[in-house]
């Protein structure tokens, strides 16, 4: 008897909705280009679900707090920014095929987006062929440097190499290096054991480990066996709070073992334990606790919208990368590419890490590097810092050691 | 009306509008994007071929997807490339082009392995595993496994492969700009006309001798074998072309999105796969065509309006349709015809259909 | 050769999680025939009522959610089979993707509740120690883990063969008509049997929150790895999936010794793919004369 009632039910269901799905979506068509009318498009292209959705929320979020105060302030060259918000999903492909959607239905002004190197890869084939503009808010492993993308984000030598200098400074010799299984550990490791060589230090070993990974026992043994000084690590993600807390488990904590590590910024630190990271050290260019008035602002004005948020390095590049292109596209005056792009070498605006300088050739921006200590509070001090804001260098040329990475 | 006619006419104008009205209607990349899903109904029609006529689940189609693509992909790296390394292998520090990758220099070689290499690998595991009786549960956990298991192989063989990035960033589709729209309008056509000749071919299968021995193997695998067949060569035969399948649609994707990766291949996008096929109806070679342009598309629509409720929907939707309408949304449609022919009287009341009953025997061995 | 000892632990206890991952399988799976994608969730629902625990039971909060994790994660599989699962017997490979949809809401629900984040359960001042024998490092949070599995285990094996309602559940398991024509309510045993197959998740997930991370992904960090222990071990057996947990465990742990970690995986995957060659239905099989 159910049975027989169930059927059209479903029938009842499945079928309208089918229907909807075949109907919706495609009303937008009629997209007038990116600077007609009284607004500026802007494309905003971050992963909304899926496993990436943690990190690039909250890069989403920064990019249109920047959105929002430069509107507040008047927009560009008169026009108000229109956010048009895509997700990519955590899908390489989808990243392709959303910013050819921005790209091509939209028809934005520039695109701010990205997190992974997987997929910015993705994506740069569409910018360099349609003659559009992305920016990329995320510290990277370098090699590369497109003409259609802007990086605000750290390459290697802003923060990987700022980081061994800070380990050689410290007296540590012996590294051990662990990662995990993608481009950029690998990357970054190969150029740890250029620099290892040229300045008398020791790698232990290189382990990588599956993303996702969450069994590092063998990897504590292999380690504890090894007795390195430090270990660098790039590990990625979940792996990051599984290899601490069983590191701290077998009895390693900042003072018997230092970690150095490239991924873990404020967000992260919550879901690993304060108990179990407390006193390690990471390496980037910005923290929430950077000093300045600026970063004071940023730091009130974003959790002013989001209530108890934490700001970090990715989420400040961003905010940054959306600034940068107002300031050039105000110079340029106009928001067409080939203008912007030329308008924007050598710009310089003070933002919450400090003084940020566009750098013409590499497209790349001047940055400090800074190695922070994880507080008893979550927050991470900052116990050294370059002097001054460091030249992007993306195929470091100007570091002899390294002439045979590229 | 006949059956027959009524199955003519719906091919026809669903050919028609694929072939002609979309084209005319859709701008260029919602056609690149209505591409895409076509690739992926290829290795949808493979699935239903594998499980829906033949019962074997294969949660790892990602896998040979993957190989297609994969072989598909070294070729257009190695012709960009034109003598040189491909641009990933410079950065992941490789010197010398590793032997692997040698042959897929020659177009006419990956184009061959795009369907030979699957083919063999899903062969030689059909041949191990339909053997020894492992099916049912047993055999969907397998090849589940396998895909995990691909998926980290090719992720840690970094200047093998290009790691978690994959192969993308192609020049040149033999001689064309993959992003000129003409290119993907052509590709488009392309990948139309490959679905509708597979699927011909896999309804002819269906139809033959042995597409009847297939279904008997599904709903009865043992009393298929005391009759004398030997029912893991029909499975393995079946599995092997649904792999095919799977290859070809995986070697039309890259050039069509221009990118494969890991991320496609592994366990949750062979499960999407599957579910898609469930979804548009797992007994009818279109019902697997179906689901997975459908999926596809509410995919795309729903994440561009509403991100995270997409996941919700996709879980309601698999809830909905498995304890409401297994059967799909083919099934759906058949059960509303049949309802709507009896109400006006003008038909017998409906013959059994040849997709079996709801229940099937009991797969985990008791 | 000191360190390569120490592997022998380490196989141990990643033969516990493994074993502790899987127990809940073995009667879902095993005894069922339901292949449960959503069983990770479960141990994900598991770790979350640690962590939700922890605001009242400060440091203790692990210990004091080991039983509400177990009726938590049962309740939810006591749910899930009185809603949709019961009207699947006989068609397991449609419950597979069923409870993956139930998988997908589930995990998007634990984003919704709790964050994308992960969050953190601090382990007990009393698991955070380590003691070493004969040079091997053994933390307390592993033991805790290895314990709790042995617990389970024997709790089990006490229940299903000194217990009237255990001894329908395996009456039920070998043969479902002649249970039922004997007098077993078998429906009502379905429904305990998956009551207590996702508690045994709910467990696990507290004793996951020592060792790894505590999201909304968690569940699937580890589905896989739980279902080929139980492929491994042989349908519905206690004892296979005893045995099978601790040979990948070991088998993990050497691997990755020599190896590196992905290699391992792989490796271990290949392991058991070859295994269920020579034994395709698990390390110990049922004995029935029925025809599939």
């Amino acid at each position: 008897m159910r049975k027989k009632f169930f059927r059209p039910l479903a029938a009842a269901l499945v079928l309208p909705a089918a229907l909807l799905t075949a109907c919706g979506g495609e009303s937008g068509d009629t997209a007038e280009a990116g600077a007609a009318g009284n607004t500026i498009k802007v494309g905003v292209l971050h992963s909304l679900s899926g496993t990436m959705s943690i990190s690039e929320v909250t890069v989403k979020n920064s990019e249109l707090l920047a959105i929002e105060e430069i509107n507040a302030k008047g927009g560009v060259l008169g026009k108000k920014l229109e956010p048009v918000v895509e997700d990519g999903a955590s899908d390489w492909p989808t990243f392709a095929q959303k910013a050819q959607k921005l790209i091509k239905k939209d028809k934005v002004a520039t695109v701010f987006g990205g997190w992974t190197s997987a997929s910015r890869k993705a994506m740069l084939p569409v910018f360099e062929r349609n003659k559009a503009l992305l920016w990329y808010p995320v510290q990277y492993e370098g090699l590369e440097s497109s003409p259609y993308i802007f990086y605000t984000g750290a390459t290697t030598n802003q923060q990987i190499v700022p980081g061994l200098d800070y380990l050689k400074e410290k007296g540590k010799k012996k590294i051990y290096l662990v990662g995990s299984d993608y481009v950029f550990p690998r990357t970054a490791n190969k150029i740890i054991k250029a620099y290892a060589k040229a300045n008398g230090m020791q790698i232990l070993g290189e382990e990588y480990t599956p993303l996702g990974h969450t069994e590092y026992s063998t990897l504590v043994n292999k380690i504890s066996d090894a007795k390195p000084d430090a270990v660098f690590n790039t590990l990625n993600g979940d792996s990051n709070v599984a290899f601490f807390k069983q590191l701290k488990s077998a009895g390693f904590d900042a003072a018997k073992l230092p970690v150095m590590s490239v991924s873990i910024a404020e967000e992260e630190v919550k879901g690993i334990g304060v108990p179990n990271i407390e006193g390690q050290l990471v390496a980037w260019n910005y923290y929430q606790t950077t000093s300045g008035a600026t970063n004071d602002a940023f730091v009130k004005a974003f959790q002013a919208k989001h209530k108890g948020a934490v700001t970090s390095d990715p989420m400040e590049a961003g905010y940054n990368a959306v600034h940068l292109w107002a300031a050039a596209a105000e110079k340029a005056g106009s928001v067409e590419v080939e203008a912007v792009k030329k308008a924007a070498a050598g710009i310089s605006l003070d933002l919450p890490e400090g003084k940020v300088t566009i750098d013409g050739p590499t497209q790349h921006v001047y940055k400090t590097a800074r190695i922070g200590v994880i507080g008893k509070d979550g927050l991470i001090k900052e116990v050294w810092s370059s002097k001054e804001p460091i030249k992007p260098d993306p195929y470091l040329k100007s570091y002899p050691w390294a002439s045979g990475l590229s | 009306m006949s059956d027959r006619l009524r199955g003519y006419t719906l091919f026809a104008s669903i050919s028609l509008l694929i072939l002609v009205v979309a084209p005319l209607a859709l701008p260029a990349f919602r056609l690149d994007e209505l591409a895409k899903y076509l690739c992926f109904a290829i290795a949808a029609l493979g699935i239903g071929l594998a499980w829906g006529q033949g019962g074997m689940l294969t949660l790892g189609q990602g896998v040979f997807f993957g190989l297609g693509g994969y072989a598909m992909g070294m070729y257009l790296k190695l012709h960009d490339a034109g003598g040189d390394l491909p641009d990933f292998m410079v950065w992941s520090g490789v010197e010398k082009l590793p032997a692997l990758w040698g042959p897929f220099g020659n177009p006419v070689v990956a184009i061959g392995a795009v369907i030979v290499v699957p083919v063999a690998i899903a062969t030689l595991l059909g041949v191990l595993v339909f053997r020894q009786r492992v099916r049912g549960a047993y055999f969907a956990i397998l090849t589940q496994a396998l895909a995990a298991a691909f998926v980290i192989l090719l992720v840690g063989q970094q200047g093998l492969t290009g790691g978690t990035n994959g192969l993308t960033n192609f020049y040149d589709v033999f001689g064309r700009d993959p992003e000129a729209e003409s290119t993907q309008r052509g590709l488009y056509f392309v990948t139309a006309i490959v679905l509708g000749v597979l699927y011909l071919g896999a309804r002819q299968l269906v139809k033959s001798r042995f597409g009847r021995l297939l279904v008997a193997v599904r709903d009865g695998e043992d009393r298929v074998r005391f009759l004398g067949y030997n029912p893991a060569t029909v499975k393995t035969i079946t599995f092997a072309v649904s792999a095919g399948m799977a290859g070809i649609a995986g070697a039309l994707f890259v050039p069509v999105v221009g990118i494969i990766s890991p991320s496609l291949l592994g366990v949750v996008p062979s499960l999407e796969l599957v579910v898609a096929v469930a979804v548009g109806g797992r007994y009818a070679l279109a019902g697997a065509i179906l689901g997975a342009v459908a999926m596809n598309y509410a995919k795309t629509a729903f994440s561009e309006e509403w991100a995270g409720g997409w996941l919700y929907l996709q879980g309601a939707l698999f809830i909905l349709v498995m304890t409401l309408a297994p059967r799909g949304a083919v099934g759906v449609y058949q059960q509303a015809r049949d309802a709507l022919a009896r109400r006006r009287g003008d038909r017998p009341p409906p013959e059994p259909e040849p997709a079996p009953a709801v229940k099937t025997p009991k797969e985990v061995p008791a | 050769m000191e360190s390569l000892l120490n592997q022998v632990p380490i196989g141990l206890s990643i033969g516990a999680v493994l074993l502790l991952i899987a127990l809940g399988l073995t009667f879902t799976f095993g005894q069922m025939g339901v292949i449960n994608m959503a069983h990770g969730e479960f141990i994900m629902a598991g770790a979350y009522t640690a962590y939700m625990l922890q605001g009242w039971a400060g440091g203790q909060a692990v210990l004091v959610a080991l039983p509400v994790a177990f009726l938590i994660a049962g309740a939810l599989g006591w749910i899930l089979e009185r809603t949709a699962i019961r009207h699947f017997y006989g068609r397991p490979l449609d419950t597979l993707l069923l409870t993956w949809g139930v998988s997908l809401v589930l995990q998007q629900a634990a984003r919704d509740l709790f964050g994308a984040p992960n969050v953190q359960v601090d382990a007990p001042s009393w698991l955070t120690g380590r003691i070493e024998v004969a040079g091997a490092n053994l933390p307390y949070s592993r033991l805790f883990i290895l314990g709790l599995a042995i617990a389970c285990v024997v709790g089990i094996s006490v229940y299903m063969n000194r217990s009237r309602q255990g001894r329908r559940m395996r009456a039920v398991m070998q043969n479902r008509e002649l249970a039922a024509v004997s007098g077993v309510a078998t429906g009502r045993v379905d429904q305990f049997t998956f009551f207590l197959g996702s508690g045994l998740a709910g467990v696990a997930g507290v004793a996951l929150t020592l060792i790894g991370p505590v999201g909304p992904s968690l569940g699937t960090y580890y589905i896989v790895d739980a279902f080929l222990v139980v492929v491994a071990g042989g349908l519905g057996q206690l004892k296979g999936a005893v045995i099978a947990a601790l040979a990948l465990g070991m088998l993990n742990s050497f691997t990755e010794f020599w190896t590196d970690a992905s290699l391992a995986k792989v490796i271990v995957f290949a392991a058991i793919i070859a295994f269920l060659q020579f034994r395709p239905q698990g390390m110990f099989v049922l004995r029935s004369r029925a025809l599939t």
